[in-house]
């Protein structure tokens, strides 16, 4: 087996075993060679002596199942055996393993399996191909005789057979196809079907590596004093009782606060600890949360805006309307609070840096760690380990984490360095899901039927200021708007207008991104002028879905049947919640049984209907979308980010910053539509309609409207 | 200096007695598998068996811990852990794998002293073991299996 190298030329040229390119640009021809050396095209498929295929995957796997996912792709394509699959990441390589979604490598947005579908099946048959000639080659028969199933390449009437193994050494002659002919997905045999995941039985042993697990020699564990006001800087610093700390080896002043550098974690937490420092508050947040909250409202209310979406004639239906019914929602800054902290291990070789950690987004990590050391990007090796959660948090615009990796490794000089978040790094560190409030107005006529809507809401751009600010056209970025466009009913008149807000606290993607608040504030207001007009809440939905949206129907008439759906009064004092959102290519119903459980909202079965298209790996669907909703609860019911009357953020740990617990888990009854439409994103489509069916199942329970999240406030 | 025994073996610590556990587990002896996620006992994922009881080791100084015997998640076995394992992997309970770890003491603890735990037992032993991938509906699920299996 091959040992995995970080650089891409010593991978290859340390390899025993065949490695099959596939050049894949975004039109998906082949271009690629064989090669038994050093090669400069794409890898994504490595087969050894041994009969294992390893599947070189470009997205980094912190729990959404792309190692899975891939190896299926491949599998089926090649024909392998589910057994001999394995997967790992694929090094920091742009030109090699970008995510056609976004130009560079990274993964976000929900596009592993979107991007690469066509690439990674593409790969699989690709080097199926190379084994049939092989094949044909060592028996002196010819190609089109030659089947392949299970990992066993045959040839019926000779009997002839050969495990994918014994043809890795006549595999080097063979010559990667122009064309790779795909399978008619009539003939999958993996896809759609379940395989176990490749991680799970290291993730039950603790032999996981994470980040966190890397150990080097020599290596000094860091942490990072940081300012608790955001945006603060170091003014001065007294490292003396720091310095006095058993195992700490020295104090340095870096750009985001004081880095100690000591012999192990607890020493480097304990100097952190002990330094005092003065902060410079100039250029900080030194504002409530109040205060900044009110700030987007009044921008909501007052800003002009820019029109992200329009049909039909708003001003008409407005002053035509027999009655106008007008709400605001108002949703908090959210940490995302991964579970593994920030952590990344940098060695600083002087001309060259090799970085271990869980990166989502290698080319702007890669870039910045250049920036910082004064070397060519090429000369930085990033290995991505798996991380431990991210839901957004490892992937930052500006590459905040490996930039403050890099200036440790700067500061320190030569030498390897763990940097180690605490929680109260985390949580108070910023690079938050931005404030958002909507201003939601809706026209009816005579018969209570919603003629006109208006979605004005103010938020930040998640966008701007990003690697990806190309996406923003004509003022209006996509991700700040998403959810609230494009919604699935027909409205007749309808404006989404989106009035954009800066702020000095970070914002950053967040799990699901803008359909995070886009969701909540249209399905519950929704909710609440069917209500006010005595509609129910799945025939009112119907009826404005129309013909506009025939798979939000039927996932909606899907999960009606399922719960039995006989309104919102449940017996035993329960209520229940209707939402509707897709999101990603994927859509989903949902309904939530709700009660009350000492005061709060306890979600004890959530009915889903979802339609992701096809569903490579269903289960690991399944387990998004229970996952996917677990997350958008735990954030709907308690989780919020404030700022202390001092502007410090009020939250530091989970003690604060209260996470949804097994307790609190609902029941998910899932029901996945079959279906041969192009595979849609699902490490995410899962959050968004939790919060509004939730809601309006709470409304309904409370008699009081609910216009704020979370619902438990402190 | 503090002696003890982790898995099996008899151990001298020579750490500051107020070093945390799951860092002299982690820093000083390599074993990895016992995860750090909050460093306040809120998350579980530092949970290892002290004298046989689940313990976060991120707030138990390693002084507190004089001849006593720690099984982290590397050395848990047992037809508890054996079967909460096979249960875990039938199910592909894990996602991002990290607090799974503390999942599966706190599991295995569970079924050592409730071998057939209802819903609530559930509730009550793994109430402080969070998992921000929520995988919650199928551990509780691999929980019921596990106890399945080890009727039979």
């Amino acid at each position: 087996m091959t040992k995995f190298s970080p650089t891409r030329r010593g991978f290859l040229a340390g390899s025993a075993a065949l490695i099959i390119g596939a050049h894949l640009p975004v039109g998906g021809k082949m271009a690629a060679k064989a090669a038994s050396g050093p090669i400069s095209l794409n890898a994504f498929v490595r087969i050894a002596e041994d009969n294992t295929v390893t599947v070189i995957v470009k997205h980094i796997e912190f729990g959404q199942g792309p190692f899975t996912g891939f190896a299926t792709l491949v599998a089926e394509e090649l024909d392998a055996d589910w057994s001999q699959m394995r997967a790992e990441h694929a090094p920091a390589d742009t030109a090699t393993y970008q995510n056609f979604a976004f130009g560079i490598q990274g993964t976000g947005a929900s596009t592993a399996v979107r991007n690469a579908f066509t690439q990674m099946r593409q790969a699989g048959a690709a080097a199926r191909s190379m084994l049939v000639q092989a094949a044909a080659r060592e028996w002196g028969l010819p190609e089109d005789e030659i089947t392949v199933a299970k990992g066993v390449v045959s040839h019926a009437a000779s009997g002839n057979s050969a495990q994918f193994g014994e043809l890795v050494a006549a595999a080097h002659d063979s010559t990667p196809p122009e064309e790779p002919k795909l399978k008619d997905p009539a003939d999958f045999v993996l896809i759609g079907k379940d395989v176990p995941r490749l991680d799970s039985a290291d993730k039950t042993t603790g032999a996981a590596q994470f980040t966190l697990d890397v150990y080097r020699e020599g290596m000094l564990t860091v942490a990072v004093a940081h300012s608790p006001w955001i945006g603060g800087k170091v003014k001065s610093v007294n490292s003396a009782a720091a310095l006095a700390i058993d195992g700490v080896e020295k104090v340095e002043t870096i750009p985001t606060g004081v880095a100690v550098y000591a012999k192990n974690t607890y020493s480097a937490f304990k100097g952190r600890d002990a330094l005092e420092i003065d902060w410079d508050l100039s250029e900080a947040e030194t504002r409530s949360a109040e205060e900044q909250m009110e700030e987007v409202a009044a921008a909501a209310a007052t800003g002009e805006g820019v029109v992200a979406e329009t049909y039909g004639d708003l001003d008409a239906a407005f002053a035509g309307a027999a009655e106008v019914i007008e709400a605001e929602y108002r949703l908090p800054y959210l940490a995302h609070a991964p579970l593994e902290v920030m952590d990344g291990v940098i060695e600083n070789r002087g001309d060259a840096a090799e970085i271990w950690m869980g990166s989502q987004m290698q080319t702007v990590d890669q870039q910045v760690t250049a920036n910082i050391l004064g070397i060519a990007p090429e000369q930085v090796a990033i290995n991505t380990l798996m991380a431990g959660g991210s839901f957004g948090r490892r992937a930052q615009y500006d590459s905040q984490f490996a930039q403050e990796l890099a200036q440790v490794a700067k500061a320190g000089g030569q030498g390897t360095f763990k940097l180690v978040w605490s929680r109260k790094d985390d949580i108070q560190g910023a690079y938050y899901r931005p404030q958002a409030v909507h201003r939601q107005r809706a026209a009816l006529d005579e018969t209570g039927r919603i003629i006109g809507w208006q979605d004005k809401f103010a938020t930040e751009s998640i966008m701007g200021g990003s690697a990806f600010e190309v996406v923003i056209q004509n003022g209006v970025d996509p991700f700040s708007v998403e959810g609230s466009i494009h919604k699935p009913y027909d409205f007749g008149a309808f404006e989404a207008r989106w009035v954009r807000t800066d702020s000095k606290v970070p914002h950053l993607w967040w799990r699901s991104v803008g359909h995070s608040h886009t969701a909540f504030a249209n399905e519950v207001f929704l909710d609440e002028v069917l209500q006010a007009k005595g509609k129910d809440p799945v025939a009112g939905r119907l009826e404005l879905l129309g013909d506009k949206s025939p798979r939000d129907r039927k996932v909606l008439e899907r999960v009606a049947e399922m719960a039995n759906w006989q309104g919102v009064n449940g017996s035993d004092g329960k209520a229940y919640g209707v939402a509707l959102h897709p999101s990603y290519d994927a859509h989903f119903a949902y309904i939530a049984e709700v009660s009350e459980v000492a005061g709060e909202p306890r979600v004890s079965k959530v009915w889903v209907a979802a339609d992701v298209g096809i569903a490579i790996n269903p289960d690991v669907v399944k387990a998004q979308i229970e996952g996917g909703l677990g997350y958008g609860l735990s954030a709907a019911l308690f989780n919020e980010i404030t700022f202390a009357e001092d502007g410090q953020v009020a939250q530091e740990n989970f003690d604060s910053y209260r996470l949804l617990r097994i307790h609190e888990m609902p029941e998910v009854e899932i029901d996945l539509a079959v279906s041969s439409e192009k595979p849609g994103g699902i490490g995410e489509a899962g959050t968004p309609p939790i919060a509004p069916a939730v809601s309006n199942a709470w409304r309904v329970l409370k008699g009081q409207p609910v216009r704020r999240l979370p619902l438990v406030r402190a | 200096m503090t002696d003890l025994t982790i898995n099996g073996k008899d151990v001298t610590l020579d750490v500051p007695g107020d070093t945390p556990l799951l860092w002299a587990l982690r820093d000083d002896l390599r074993l990895t598998g016992t995860k750090f996620g909050c460093g306040i006992a809120q998350c579980g994922a530092c949970t290892v068996m002290v004298d046989g009881m689940p313990v976060r080791s991120c707030v138990t100084p390693v002084e507190a811990l004089e001849g006593s015997d720690i099984i982290t998640i590397e050395a848990l076995e047992g037809p508890e852990a054996d079967a909460v394992r096979k249960a875990w992997v039938d199910i592909d309970v894990p996602q991002c794998g990290y607090c799974q770890s503390g999942q599966i003491i706190a599991a295995a603890a569970l079924l050592t002293e409730i071998p057939n735990p209802t819903d609530e037992d559930i509730d009550f032993a793994m109430a402080g073991n969070a998992c921000r991938c929520a995988t919650y509906v199928r551990i509780r699920k691999a929980i019921h299996n596990a106890a399945k299996m080890l009727e039979t």
